[in-house]
């Protein structure tokens, strides 16, 4: 019996173990029956851009999809390079998938625009809807948060995660009618002002199966013991303030409730630390896997009692108060460590506010044997220790390095940084992510272009010399999906020579380089599958085309322009001479 | 795909390490470094504090680009917070804005009470940028009650006694708050920075009923300046 001969529910069968889109993407190359049978039992898809396919078509071709996952904005947005109204609307896909997908239950989205008006649509259209993420969304408020308490019967999970939402008073959460207890996970800590403290009582207690929940800034830690003692099977916490006058009370009530959630694995929030009542999460402490410090300012002793407390560590998210001392001690108690990021306490400072320096993450590169993604913001750097870190963990997968002044050399011998990040992409083979910071010649991009094989994301700020560097990018990484560049000398002649390049990889972002208005046409008009977007506040970019285009997104797309651009962002592609006149 | 006109000659890399030879064989110039400090205009990225000395009491963005605030006497800067006219690169270093506004102040929770309403509401100071904005903001939470005209710096004129006395003889509701050192202020007396700072409570009264605070307040503003 041949494969091509076996009945379809047999390879339905089979087919549903495979959960990864690039195999299902695979499968459904082998031959027309396979095509078919795979598309009519594809549950889950992930858009990374979405403007690179129209939600008709996406619907047309995976008609029983039950999960969906979206990406709008260019990442370099989160840094306010995108100017507001640029795009990366939901609406269109809600309202297709509305009528298209009526029993989709998961829609995860991320850097779009959401308004009232499509959570509405949600609550009112998808009778099966469990699962909502929004992250690093906006444009909604928590009278669209009402539509989805209130309608969504089965839902399981409301995450928010860090979007901006608009707050006017309302009682969003007293929406959740009585008779749901379904929720699984809560995540409200972006959230500006209070939720009615009772009606999120009443809500953990009638959910039995509450995993997560996540509090916002303005519920008070003398509320929290209480929420603990109704939930104790929590697994992930976020705490709201985290601060108190000092009392007794308080704190033995507090330090009660936490030795009672026994399956706790992560803690979050840490708001306002008033460093007295730390200990009473000891009692967690021997448990947990998940730390995220990052938004707590407390100082290095602090810090160094907390994680040397916790040796199954396996992430922390933390601020530079940490310091190289705090480093120290994380290196030699969690051994387990796979994720590092230290945020700056005070990135618009002229002068190091805290003793936190390279010598902290070769520490932790040397004493963490599964350390494998690394985000870290300081102040000086050397050759020397980056190599030494590439030789300790040649299993980094995602390395990314902010110092924060830009073009900041080898402290030690004023070099640029060309060999160190070298080391790094030569040592670390299976390297998916690499963000650059520091003095940088084209030397690095040859060293990237040769050696990053299976990079797929690169970050660059204010690097290179010319546009070989650029090209030794383009040309050499294999696997490239992503590259934003801010600030580089990079112009069109390794643009139009690697066109072809940018039709295999997800998006481009270029702003403040060196690419002329003209490269722009000419890339647009040659390459129909390419959106090229040119983004220009001042005016139309063909009135100056003497100056550098400011900032340029190009992205692959089957789908053509989009039709939602705002005034001052211009598709120059082969009708650009109408769209401009 | 014809890309005559883009056709570039390169060297490999590795061989031959003459960085000459290589641009020149690309036809290129290396081109001058990317300035890395924008010009004032450009920077979106400023943390702008309030100048009450100047004529706006809420802030046009722009007009703050074009006219910085000259005489910025806002007190009590933060060594931690950024000062406030030193240009920013847009987009670096790159830290989210939602960590930013998270990390840049702490959060400042006050109890709001109305005179009549059955309820308390809690407001983040921080989140509002002046006076008029927190007035819209208790004019949306306690529907029936709207503070009044704030005039153009907006603070009371204390200095004018008889301006003082029309707002407080009105039936309009006028906001009070408890100050650091427990004493009852009317709103807006000072800087809103200052206010911030030093507010523990609010509680949202009849004019008539404020006019025993009126002169301990005048007294205290007085004895600031």
């Amino acid at each position: 019996m041949s494969y091509s001969s076996l009945p379809e529910d047999v390879l339905e069968h089979v087919f549903s173990f495979v959960q990864s889109d690039k195999d299902r993407n695979v499968i459904s190359l082998v031959c027309k029956s396979w095509y078919e049978i795979e598309r009519w039992c594809r549950r889950r898809i992930f858009v990374g851009n979405c403007y690179a396919v129209s939600p008709r078509m996406a619907i047309r071709r995976f008609p029983e999809v039950r999960s969906v996952e979206l990406k709008g904005k260019p990442h370099f947005a989160d840094f306010n390079l995108v100017p507001e109204g640029w795009g990366g609307y939901v609406y269109p896909w809600i309202r297709a998938m509305a009528g298209g997908y009526p029993w989709l239950e998961e829609l995860k989205l991320k850097r779009m625009v959401v308004t009232d008006e499509s959570l509405e649509l949600i609550a009112k259209s998808l009778k099966n809807f469990k699962v909502l993420v929004l992250s690093s969304c906006e444009g909604f408020s928590t009278h669209g948060l009402a539509a989805i308490a209130a309608d969504c019967k089965n839902l399981k999970e409301l995450d928010l995660w860090e979007s901006d939402v608009e707050d006017p008073s309302g009682n969003w959460l007293s929406k959740f009618p009585d008779t749901c207890t379904s929720l699984v996970s809560l995540n409200i800590a972006c959230l500006g002002s209070e939720v009615s403290f009772s009606a999120l009582e009443r809500l953990v207690v009638r959910c039995p199966n509450l995993r997560t929940l996540r509090l916002n800034r303005a519920v008070p830690l003398e509320k929290l013991a209480h929420l603990l003692r109704q939930a104790p099977q929590l697994v992930e916490l976020g705490t709201g303030t985290y601060s108190a006058d000092l009392r007794p009370d308080i704190f033995s009530n507090l330090a009660g409730a936490f030795s009672g959630c026994k399956e706790l694995k992560s803690l979050s929030g840490f708001w306002d630390v008033v460093p007295a009542y730390l200990p009473a999460v000891y009692s967690v402490c021997s448990g947990l896997t998940t730390l995220n410090l990052s938004y707590a300012t407390i100082q290095s002793p602090d810090l160094i009692k907390l994680v040397s407390q916790c040796p199954k560590l396996q992430c922390l998210w933390v601020l530079d108060y940490i310091e190289d001392s705090g480093l120290e001690a994380l290196a030699a108690t969690c051994k387990d460590l796979r994720e590092l990021r230290v945020f700056p306490s005070e990135p618009f400072g002229d002068e190091p506010n805290v003793s936190l320096t390279e010598q902290g993450l070769v520490l932790v590169s040397e004493g963490c044997p599964k350390l494998e993604s690394v985000l870290y913001f300081c102040r000086r750097m050397s050759n020397d220790a980056l190599v030494t870190i590439a030789k300790n963990r040649p299993s980094m997968i995602r390395f990314r390095l902010c110092i924060i002044d830009p073009q900041t050399p080898d402290y030690l011998t004023l070099e640029p940084l060309d060999v160190g990040f070298g080391a790094i992409v030569q040592h670390c083979k299976d390297l998916r992510r690499l963000s650059l910071s520091g003095l940088l010649t084209d030397r690095v991009f040859e060293y990237i272009g040769t050696y990053a094989k299976k990079l797929e994301m690169l970050s660059v700020a204010f690097a290179g010399e010319s546009d070989l560097g650029l090209h030794h990018v383009l040309s050499g990484c294999d696997s490239l999906r992503k590259l934003e560049i801010m600030d580089c000398p990079f112009g069109d002649k390794a643009l139009l020579a690697n066109a072809a390049k940018l039709e295999t990889m997800r998006s481009l972002w270029m702003s403040s380089c060196s690419v002329s208005f003209e490269a722009c046409k000419l890339l647009g008009q040659k390459m129909p599958r390419l959106n090229v977007e040119v983004i220009d506040e001042s005016g139309p970019p063909d009135s100056r085309p003497e100056l550098p285009v400011k900032k340029l997104y190009i992205y692959r797309t089957v789908t053509g322009r989009r039709i939602d651009m705002p005034g001052f962002v211009w598709n120059v592609g082969e009708d650009s001479a109408l769209r401009l006149s | 795909m014809d890309f005559k006109e883009t056709e570039l000659c390169l060297g490999l890399p590795g061989g031959g390490n003459n960085k000459k030879d290589e641009a020149a064989a690309l036809e290129l110039t290396p081109t001058p470094k990317a300035s890395n400090k924008r010009g004032f205009c450009e920077t979106a990225v400023i943390d702008l504090k309030l100048n009450l000395q100047s004529k706006e009491s809420s802030v046009d963005l722009n007009e703050n680009f074009k006219n910085p605030p000259s005489n910025n006497k806002n007190h009590d800067k933060d060594p931690a917070k950024p000062s406030a006219n030193k240009a920013q690169v847009v987009g670096w270093p790159p830290v989210r804005s939602y960590r930013k506004n998270a990390m840049a102040e702490t959060a400042a929770f006050v109890k709001v009470c109305m005179d009549g309403a059955p309820y308390l509401r809690k407001v983040d100071l921080k989140t509002y940028k002046s006076y008029q904005e927190l007035s819209d903001a208790l004019a949306k939470m306690f529907s029936s009650f709207t503070m009044g005209n704030y005039g153009s710096q907006g603070m009371i004129d204390f200095m004018n006694e008889s301006k003082l006395m029309d707002l407080l003889n009105s039936s309009d509701y006028v906001p009070t708050y408890e100050d650091k050192d427990g004493d009852w202020m009317l709103v807006g007396d000072v800087p809103w920075e200052m206010f911030v700072d030093s507010c523990k409570r609010m509680r949202i009264m009849k004019g008539s009923e404020a006019i025993g605070l009126a002169p301990r307040a005048m007294e205290k503003c007085k004895s600031r300046t």
